[in-house]
């Protein structure tokens, strides 16, 4: 299908090709950049395209792919790092130097690279398309192939092959190969959905005690610039409990993704010990890359943690940040003409965000196996002002919300997690959990923690009126107590030693600050002078 | 590729920095066009938007006087940008025409205006310090090689001089040199002539592009593309620490509604357009380092908040991309304070890397913290003290109100004098020990 290019206005280019359909994937210009369509108008397609488009002209030619945008899956992901279109900027880096350069073809996966393959099923078995036929080693994971289509196996290799060599073939000939393409913005499918119920550590003392996430549940958390979004979102990639890590940095810095790779090559993963690069997919598509790739890359990611989580593994989506999502949305909106919805969104948004949301969970796999995936995602809003579209669509969906305090944070105080207004709804499973398992009395602990704070903050507000002297003893003692639970137990330096906490050492520490509370309460309470009693 | 100039006399409408040209062949998206009017001068425009056979044109300068006879050359190129090492030195206009009285330089180089993204691969992390001389920024903001680092004015607070002191005194880790690139965008002649002043008393090389308040707006879109385009050739082709000011961005914020508003394109947040987060991320993300190449791009824009408001769209979808702020404080000023740098809400994101042994000093970040801290408080402190009155309070909280007011006057304020960061960061251990505060 080839035809030519009749309009172009910034992203958006119209071409004359006939027999496309909605979503397939178009290459235009000479420069052969890709794009996708996303309106059909008679004889005419309207393309959004995935790159920059200066310097494209008007009657160069346009060739439809006839497929929709697809990720390509199989062994290699690992330790990746790709754009919004599964390019893989390493070697995209060494084939055309440190800038990026438009059109180029390469594929996602190392075509050259060695693997051992174990074959699982047998020679004359009946497989289903996602039946497990053999599994190859990823560094620590046995990264598991499926047979791809229904048949019965007539061959099957054992031992060294590469991606461009079949695994094995039908016994009516057809080949079996380890690379699955998937068109990204449908969900991979699975058995059946179960309701989140085990916690997903996540290594920082506010969350996990005070807002609790689960494996398979979706957590986002906003905040103005400079409230720390990206370290504790990073901080949760480092430490969280789960198999596998993608990281999305959706239109955000890119001296920030530099950092991410050196720290992330250097630094091992607290549960396994193993380089929590070999743990991690990432997928960056910064600000001043394209908007529309910019669109593309949480479904790039989230396709590719499915594959992972197919194989029953715990994965956990993170990407930085979705307002930037949102903005690549509206801005190809914008040039479509679309008629505007709330602060020029496209009133799809909170449709297309849940669509997007519903694809985190907990799922018994195909082949029977149970894997999760969940999702973390930061807001970014406008003047940190929450009532606005993106913030306000993410809390309709959301299981968990983390309100980062510009206040906090000017304070810094880190993670700036506002603990009068974040909330969880998976707490009440989770804490059942942590009381069954890591603390009898976590319960207890984290409803006293809670009063604690509240308590502090009313009392706050009377001694501004009547001054700290005003206020008696006890209600003194419980603002140093409230003090230190904020500054040693809520703060957490995401620089040092103490960035990661295990639950036990979480329950251990808060409950070492209210036994102080409580020795200190009983001395007062014998006519001992506070000053006497906070000495120790 | 038609490989040649097409010209046409087609023109069906102008409104304000906008053209439409009738039966064009072939045009390209972003392709260059030169418009001559009557007096004989030629103005540029870029190609927008192409439907068929009508083109939409922006055109950067005046289009007073232009009339629907104007011929419209197609040159079939995108805006390029010479380069050469002999810009150092030199000053030209938002067009990159000499504006110096020297006659052009030969370029070595032409790379299109806006670049291309840097592979996020490719980047080095930003990690060795800058010293300033100033201690705000030294020794609780520090500034490494490769960062974007904002200052966030008001109007009537001193921000060029703060911006003039960092570019005199900035030095690298062993005492090297940065080249300054000074892009200027709708200034008036008073504070332009104020930036060449001290940009002539410098020892190292600059180059300027001046856009100045009464000059075309559209041209504030392009001068500091070609200030950046500049900038990569120094740091990247030649080897050379390059230091970027830009001022003012929100001139040039108000340059890209005015030009929005022209293409009747939807407005977003105050009526700037939706995709300024993208356009502005295309200048700012041009800082940084890269693997295996010497040489680094810093960038220093000059932001003033409108309305003092630092939630505005501008500084906030500036903070939003760059890597920390420094923000001004009227407050601070009128207590005499120079620089007047309010550390709470200022942030350095790459400070942690930039510091310490090896860069700095081993207690750096101590230090930093414990003044931080005690500073906060004894803000925090302030607003109580409104209400019940000095004497309602604890000794101890008298304290560090005297600290907080010392912290202002001594570390923060310091006139003139360039400060290294030993000297900076003894003060701070002198301040804190002198309150008994040190390790507390």
């Amino acid at each position: 299908m080839t035809g030519r290019i009749v309009a172009i206005s910034g992203p958006t280019v119209t071409v004359d090709l006939k027999g496309v359909k909605l979503y397939d994937m178009v290459r235009v210009g000479e420069a052969m950049l890709i794009g996708e369509v996303v309106r059909l108008e008679r004889e005419r397609a309207v393309v959004q395209v995935y790159e920059d488009t200066r310097g494209l002209g008007v009657h160069e030619l346009a060739r439809g792919l006839d497929k929709p945008l697809t990720v390509r899956l199989g062994p290699g992901l690992l330790s990746g790092m790709f754009d919004g279109l599964q390019r893989p900027m390493e070697r995209l880096f060494r084939q055309c130097g440190p800038f990026i350069c438009s059109g180029s073809d390469l594929t996602p996966l190392d075509q050259e690279r060695q693997w051992r393959f174990f074959p699982l099923a047998r020679v004359g078995e009946e497989v289903a398309p996602f039946d497990v036929i053999g599994y190859v080693e990823e560094g620590a994971f046995r990264h598991l192939l499926t047979a791809g289509a229904s048949g019965t196996i007539g061959r099957l290799a054992d031992g060294e092959f590469n991606l461009t060599q079949p695994v094995g073939a039908f016994a009516d000939g057809r080949e079996i190969t380890a690379i699955r393409e998937w068109p990204v913005r449908k969900p991979r499918p699975y058995r059946r959905k179960l309701s989140p119920a085990l916690p997903l550590v996540t290594g920082q003392r506010a969350v996990d005690f005070l807002f609790p996430l689960a494996r398979g549940g979706t957590a986002v958390f906003p905040g103005g610039f400079g409230t720390g979004k990206t370290v504790l979102e990073q901080a949760v990639a480092k430490f969280s409990a789960v198999d596998l890590v993608v990281y999305v940095g959706c239109g955000e810095r890119g001296n920030e993704m530099a950092e991410l790779l050196d720290e992330f090559t250097a630094m091992s993963d607290p549960w396994s010990g193993k380089p929590l690069m070999e743990r991690t997919i990432v997928v960056v598509n910064t600000s001043n890359m394209p908007v529309a790739a910019r669109e593309a890359s949480i479904y790039t990611a989230v396709a590719m943690a499915e594959y992972y989580r197919d194989m029953g593994y715990h994965v956990l989506l993170l990407a930085d940040s979705i307002s930037r999502w949102a903005e690549a949305l509206r801005e190809i909106s914008s040039s479509l003409e679309e008629m505007p919805g709330e602060e020029g969104y496209p009133t799809y948004l909170a449709s297309r965000l849940s669509g997007f949301f519903e694809r985190a969970g907990v799922v018994e796999t195909m082949n029977g196996g149970i894997g999760s995936l969940s999702m973390v995602l930061s807001v970014s809003p406008p003047g940190g002002d929450f009532t606005e579209p993106v913030t306000q669509a993410c809390l309709r969906t959301a299981g968990a919300f983390f309100m980062l305090d510009t206040s906090l944070a000017h304070r810094r105080h880190f993670p700036a997690i506002n603990w009068f207004q974040s909330y969880s709804l998976y707490e009440r499973n989770i804490v059942r959990h942590f009381t069954a398992e890591v603390s009898p009395r976590w319960e207890e602990l984290q409803r006293r923690c809670r009063e604690m704070l509240q308590r502090e903050e009313s009392l706050r507000e009377v001694a501004e009126i009547v001054g700290i002297e005003g206020l008696q003893d006890a209600d003194r003692l419980l603002m140093k107590v409230a003090e230190r639970i904020r500054l040693e137990f809520l703060c957490q330096n995401a620089y040092t030693e103490d960035a990661f906490s295990t639950p036990e050492q979480t329950a251990a520490k808060i409950g070492e600050i209210l036994e102080f509370h409580d020795r200190a309460a009983e001395r007062l309470k014998e006519g001992i002078l506070l000053d006497e009693v906070l000495k120790g | 590729m038609r490989l040649s100039e097409h010209i046409y006399r087609t023109i069906s409408s102008i409104r304000g920095p906008l053209l439409s040209v009738e039966r064009v062949f072939n045009a390209r998206a972003g392709e260059i066009v030169r418009i001559v009017r009557p007096d004989g001068e030629a103005v540029d425009g870029e190609v927008l938007k192409i439907e068929g056979e009508s083109v939409l044109v922006q055109v950067f300068g005046e289009t007073r006087g232009l009339g629907m006879d104007a011929p419209v050359a197609f040159t079939d190129g995108v805006k390029m940008a010479p380069l050469s090492p002999d810009m150092i030195g030199r000053v030209f206009d938002g067009s990159f025409h000499p504006i110096d009285g020297s006659p052009p330089f030969i370029p070595a180089r032409w790379t299109p205006a806006t670049g291309q993204p840097i592979n996020p691969t490719a980047r080095a992390r930003p990690e060795e310090f800058i010293e300033t001389g100033i201690t705000a920024i030294d020794a609780l903001n520090t500034l490494v090689k490769g960062q974007k680092l904002p200052v966030f004015s008001c109007a009537g607070l001193p921000s060029r001089e703060v911006a003039a002191a960092v570019l005199q005194n900035a030095r690298l880790a062993g005492g090297g040199e940065f080249v300054v690139v000074f892009v200027a965008l709708g200034l008036t002649h008073h504070d332009y002539s104020f930036y060449m002043e001290s940009l002539a008393e410098m020892r190292t090389g600059f180059v300027a592009f001046v856009n100045r308040a009464d000059e075309p707006v559209v041209e504030r879109l392009l001068a500091p593309r070609f200030g950046l385009a500049a900038a990569e050739y120094l740091a990247f082709d030649r080897g050379m620490d390059v230091l970027v000011l830009i001022t003012d961005m929100t001139n040039y914020c108000d340059a890209l509604r005015e030009v929005s508003t022209a293409r009747e394109e939807l407005p977003g947040r105050r009526g700037y357009p939706g995709y300024m987060y993208s356009d502005l991320a295309s200048l700012y993300e041009r800082a940084g380092r890269i693997k295996g190449m010497a040489g680094s791009v810093t960038m220093l824009p000059v932001v003033t908040m409108p309305e003092d408001d630092i939630t505005h769209p501008i500084p906030d979808l500036t903070g939003y991309i760059t890597e920390g702020q420094i923000v001004l404080s009227r407050e601070l000023h009128q207590k005499g304070v120079f620089p007047p740098v309010d550390v709470l809400p200022s942030l350095s994101r790459l400070m942690q890397r930039g510091i310490g042994a090896g860069h700095t000093r081993g207690d750096h970040r101590a230090i930093a913290d414990l003044l931080y801290r005690h500073y906060a408080k004894g803000r925090e402190l302030r607003r109580l003290e409104a209400i019940v009155g000095r004497e309602g309070m604890t000794a101890g909280d008298r304290v560090m109100l005297d600290l907080a007011e010392a912290f202002e006057r001594e570390l923060i304020h310091q006139g003139d004098t360039r400060r290294d960061i030993s000297g900076s960061l003894d003060r701070g251990v002198e301040l804190l020990k002198r309150f008994s505060l040190e390790g507390a």
